[in-house]
């Protein structure tokens, strides 16, 4: 399918399926009841579910296939968006060009920043990579103010004049749209104590992601794919094999930034606005983990990674103190206060020490991330169900 | 005149001459052996002639050109392969995809922004793979990941991966060393298949003097750096110079 292996194009399927059914999928539990609070089908949290799913499925482009870790990523997320947010201001609030102009943004400038960090290996590439973001980050905070808008960052507002839009009234905020559709614009299904909402933006999104990810499965099973496994493996049995390891590294840095650069033009068009803390070095850090949480090297663990740490961030940390009273109103008055006690540190403002523990579990254990986890237990499935099948052969024999 | 032709090289480490004004010169379609005791600069005067060292002076021309400052990859797509005294292999990698990417360098050059074909539909490639791999009997490890090999398959492999890009020059660094008797025997007889099959020129440094003296058509004794004498096996076998130097001391 498309020029795919049939275990590939499954892959796309199933992912295909699950993007577009993630409105249910993601809402199991009934509109009000307790565990409502765990649904996750709403389109904002959605979006940004395939948004970070892009920017890790490029991120793992470079780290997963190349080892070159970079520790700047978002500097071209931070860049797309900016690049997007202008072509809006000054061509139209359609968000096709803004994203178009947001890739190739982020691609010029990542082959800028990859053609200088490129020149060292290693840790001193991470820190070039890492002082290049927090230089973009800066400069955007302060020196550049007239084109970012410093700390307050950048919106549509009624004095921006974009060439083929009509003007906006005055006070007014102006949203991305396509084609006039806003990306807000929902269909809401109410079934039997369910909701569920069908969000333009998301499926937007959602698209581009698939997409992405397609793009993604070609570049694994290309030859160049196979140059990139090359860098990472031995870059001296490259060079006498009659290959050039630095454009090879270098594309695919480029093409990372891109990656980047798209995802960073879908966030200002599902929410028009942008600021320079997209750019600050946690968000890079951000991305490393999501890649590594997932599974480095893999097709689906970067999406896998950056969903559940998009999860974690909008869910664990809206759990509450009452919510937990709740939870614990069963036990005993006694009882009840100490658990509570004892999980609140872990929930609300406290989900970052959920999820780094998380994460020290899965490198320690699960060094290959959430997808090794998944194969190991699908075959121990499969060993399991081996067995069963064997004493159900034998018995007849008896 | 010869295929490769090396002139007054010389290459000093801090203190140490490893090579000491080397003159030679290896004909095309000949084996060429370079012997000479631990230490003598063999290493060294290979890894000049694939980029990996610049030599202080003298001058390297391979079929006219020099391939001094050229880069690595450079000089290997003129036409020069090298089998390490070490293996250099992509260990984290398929013994299939191991061969399949010296093949691609062989006919898309240094680099190409092959990323949209699929690697499954590189027929010619993987049927080049394909033979190269049953001629060193390796086809049925082809799925195996490269750094759970054995150290004589690790070898067979480099090997596999110097041949299939059809060098024009194969140096190999004691392509035997680590070998079982029987792999050795199986080298030499595959290596002797291939010269006759194509047209091939071949600088082999050996220890093992079995090898050297079935394949070698000419001997250079390398000692200190310096090439003592050049001549045909039958001739360096009596040669008073060379007991002295080298073989009396690996005659055990
Ligand atoms: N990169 C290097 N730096 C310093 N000394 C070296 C280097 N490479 C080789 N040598 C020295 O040069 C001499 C020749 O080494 P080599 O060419 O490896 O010998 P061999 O003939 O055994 O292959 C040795 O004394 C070795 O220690
Ligand atoms: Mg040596």
């Amino acid at each position: 399918m498309f020029g795919l292996e049939s275990k590939d194009g499954k892959l796309l399927l199933l992912v295909a399926a699950l993007a577009l059914l993630a409105p249910v999928i993601l809402n199991p539990f009934p509109e009000g009841s307790a565990m409502s609070q765990f649904n996750a089908g709403y389109p904002d949290l959605m979006q940004r579910f395939v948004i970070f799913g892009i920017l890790a499925i490029g991120f793992n482009i470079l780290f997963g296939l190349t080892g070159y870790l970079s520790f700047g990523h978002a500097a071209f997320l931070g860049v797309g968006s900016y690049a997007a947010i202008w072509s809006m201001k000054l061509v139209t609030m359609n968000i096709i060009p803004s994203i178009i102009f947001a890739v190739i943004v982020a691609g010029v400038f990542s082959l800028v920043v990859g053609y200088i960090s490129l020149r060292r290996s290693g840790i001193y590439f991470s820190i070039l990579t890492l002082a290049f973001a927090q230089m973009s980050y800066s400069l955007a905070y302060s020196v550049l103010t007239p084109i970012t808008g410093g700390e307050t960052g950048l919106q549509i507002k009624s004095t921006d004049t974009p060439l083929l839009d009509k003007a906006l009234e005055a006070g007014e905020i102006g949203r991305a749209n396509l084609f006039g559709y806003g990306m807000g614009s929902s269909y809401q299904l109410e079934l039997a104590g369910w909701q569920f909402t069908f969000n333009l933006g998301y499926y937007v999104a959602a698209v581009v992601m698939l997409i992405s990810f397609y793009f993604a499965i070609r570049i694994f099973r290309s030859p160049f794919g196979m140059m990139l496994r090359a860098v990472k493996s031995n870059q001296q049995r490259m060079n006498y094999a009659g290959l050039s390891p630095k454009p090879y590294t270098l594309a695919a840095f480029v093409i990372s930034g891109m990656y980047a650069g798209l995802a960073g033009g879908l966030l200002v068009a599902m929410d028009t606005q942008v600021g320079p803390e997209r750019m600050f070095w946690t968000a890079s850090g951000e991305i490393v983990i999501m890649v590594i949480l997932g599974g480095a090297g893999t097709l689906l663990g970067p999406v896998l990674g950056a969903g559940f740490i998009k999860y974690f961030e909008n869910i664990i940390s809206k759990i509450n103190e009452s919510i937990l009273q709740g939870w614990f109103a069963f036990l005993p008055d006694g009882l009840q206060d100490f658990m509570v006690a004892v999980v609140y540190p872990f929930i609300g403002k406290g989900w970052h020490l959920t999820l780094g523990i998380m994460f020290m579990l899965v490198v320690i254990f699960l060094p290959g991330g959430l997808i090794q986890g998944g194969q190991k237990i699908g075959s121990w499935l499969r060993r399991k169900k081996n067995v069963v099948a064997k004493d159900s052969t034998t018995k007849p024999a008896e | 005149m010869g295929i490769l032709e090396i002139k007054g090289v010389n290459k000093r480490f801090g203190g140490l001459k490893a090579l000491d004004d080397v003159n030679l010169s290896i004909a095309e379609n000949t084996t060429h052996a370079i012997i000479g005791p631990n230490g003598a600069g063999k290493s060294t005067l290979l890894n000049v002639l694939v980029g990996k060292l610049i030599p202080d002076s003298g001058s390297v021309t391979f079929d006219g050109q020099s391939i001094l400052g050229r880069q690595p990859h450079e000089i290997n797509q003129m036409g020069i392969s090298r089998v390490f005294q070490t293996p250099e292999i992509f260990g984290d990698l398929s013994v299939f995809e191991n061969v399949m990417i010296p093949c691609f360098a062989k006919r898309d050059g240094a680099f190409r922004m092959h990323a949209y074909e699929s690697i499954f539909a590189e027929k010619a490639i993987q049927q080049q793979a394909e033979e190269i791999l049953a001629d060193v009997n390796m086809l049925e490890k082809r799925h195996m990941i490269a750094s759970s090999l054995s150290r004589g398959d690790k070898r067979r492999l480099e090997m596999a991966m110097c041949l299939v890009q059809n060098p024009r020059l194969l140096l190999l660094d004691e392509p035997t060393a680590g070998m079982a008797r029987a792999d050795t025997q199986n080298t030499i007889a595959l290596l002797k298949e291939i010269r006759e099959k194509r047209s091939i020129t071949m600088a082999i440094i050996e220890h093992d003097m079995n090898v050297v003296f079935s394949l070698a058509e000419r001997i250079t004794v390398l000692a200190q750096g310096t090439p003592l004498v050049e001549d045909t096996p039958d001739n360096i076998k009596g040669h008073p110079k060379v007991r002295e130097a080298y073989l009396g001391e690996a005659q055990v």
